[in-house]
């Protein structure tokens, strides 16, 4: 019998954060109620291939209208693993983003940076039998926001992905190396310090493909499990 | 628990304001197909069909407009869908991102119970601009007084805090359940 590991609290971000002013009213106050984990280790929904379309994971060609969308292409590709570096395959992978200039087709996004007629920004796939995933996008600029005074948040891609169970549900971003607005950026910096740059992709000549896109690596791990054998002894 | 030879886990960050084209486009009009919809269970799927609504609040007992609300559940058979031999076309998963008025709906079944001490309940997971790591709640239904009664979860929660578990049932197949991050009434959370 499996159990899942517990999550690392020290590597999430506490739910009130200072530096990030909407949490002040939207993060729970109280204890969370831990679930014994006979009660909590549970399988999470299963999605199949049939659900993703063709062009899911290709972000340069699903909101094509008239043309190419602009901006620099990327690769971005990394495998979903757990603790114990085992891959997890045939989980779903959803991600979304800000066009290349930092605006993001949500109606509610103001930001007054051109729209890309031809880039929507949604994508998805499942990672196959190695854990790995990819996606072929255009790089998102930095957009500003309104925590504080010439605030802005880093390049950064949304990932929501599913492991095999319901408690390893995570969402997270994806930032890029050498970005100078991490520093400054309360959202990534919500993170503990030692932990943050797990969170930043690397770029990679072997994925990069000549002429063609920059190539950058993004693993994800997720919770493990452990062996409930001791329990009886 | 050593973490040595051991990868670190991902940390978790906010879903932000603008999820709504990527994960419930359908729902807002954008034109991408959405993999999971409110709408649960059509009129093929059996059980005891029910339409759960309810609002988020913030700790201003203002309504979130851009929080997204995931189901999980059992069958009406207490099975999870994907189980051996559980195929009656239920996906058993739902989400929604709330509205305007920070209302969120669901149209599924009344799960069943795969063990006679357990209670009929929803997993939930709560997602928005603003919350850094999702928070797990659950719906339990206010027609089970009995079953909730004796359900081990519920037995862990503080008896003043159970209520916020509770949908209640209103009218025929009709549940409210709302969700307050916090407040007086600040929904109990779990850690899973
Ligand atoms: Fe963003």
């Amino acid at each position: 019998m499996l159990d899942l590991n517990p999550r690392d609290w020290s590597s999430q971000p506490a739910y009130i954060d200072s530096g990030y002013r909407s949490t002040a009213l939207r993060g729970p106050t109280r204890p969370l109620i831990p679930l014994k984990p006979a009660l909590a280790a549970l399988d999470g929904p299963v999605f199949g291939h049939e659900m993703i379309g063709a062009l899911d994971g290709d972000l340069t060609r699903n909101g094509q209208r008239n043309g190419a969308p602009l901006g620099e292409r990327i690769i971005v590709t990394g495998r979903l693993l757990d603790e114990d570096k085992r891959p997890v395959p045939g989980a779903l992978i959803e991600i979304w983003q800000a066009n290349a200039a930092g605006r993001y087709i949500h109606k509610v996004d103001q930001h007054p940076a051109p729209l890309d007629p031809n880039f929507f920004g949604g994508g998805r796939c499942l990672t196959d039998s190695e854990g790995r995933y990819r996606f072929l996008t255009i790089k998102p600029g930095a957009y500003p926001w309104g925590n504080h005074p010439n605030a802005w948040r880093p390049n950064h891609i949304h990932f929501s992905v599913f492991g095999r169970q319901f408690a390893t549900r995570l969402v997270t971003q994806m930032y890029f190396p050498g970005d100078p607005l991490l520093t400054f950026d309360p959202i990534y910096n919500s993170s503990p310090e030692n932990v943050r740059t797990r969170m930043v992709s690397s770029f990679s000549l072997d994925v990069t493909e000549e002429g063609f896109a920059l190539g950058f690596v993004f693993d994800i791990v997720l919770r493990g499990t452990h062996s409930s054998v001791w329990e009886k002894a | 628990m050593s973490t040595r030879g051991k990868l670190g886990q991902t940390p978790s960050q906010t879903v932000g304001p603008y999820f709504a084209y990527g994960l419930t486009p359908q729902q807002y009009g954008y034109d991408f197909a959405s993999i999971v919809t409110p709408c649960m269970a059509g009129p093929e799927v059996e059980g005891t069909h029910i339409h759960i609504a309810g609002c988020v609040f913030d700790g201003a007992a203002k309504p979130v407009n851009d929080a997204m609300i995931e189901l999980w559940q059992a069958d009406a058979t207490g099975r999870y869908p994907g189980t051996d031999g559980v195929n009656n076309r239920f996906t058993g998963f739902g989400r929604c991102g709330t509205n305007a008025d920070g209302g969120f709906f669901f149209d599924t079944i009344k799960p069943g119970i795969a063990r006679p001490d357990d209670a009929p309940f929803i997993n939930v997971t709560v997602m928005m601009r603003g919350l850094l790591l999702h928070a797990f709640t659950r719906i339990y239904f206010s027609d089970e007084v009995k079953a909730n009664a004796h359900d081990p979860v519920l037995a862990l929660v503080p008896a003043g805090r159970r209520s916020t578990l509770i949908a209640d049932h209103h009218a025929a197949g009709k549940y409210r359940f709302d969700i307050h991050m916090q407040g007086p009434q600040e929904t109990v959370f779990f850690d899973l």
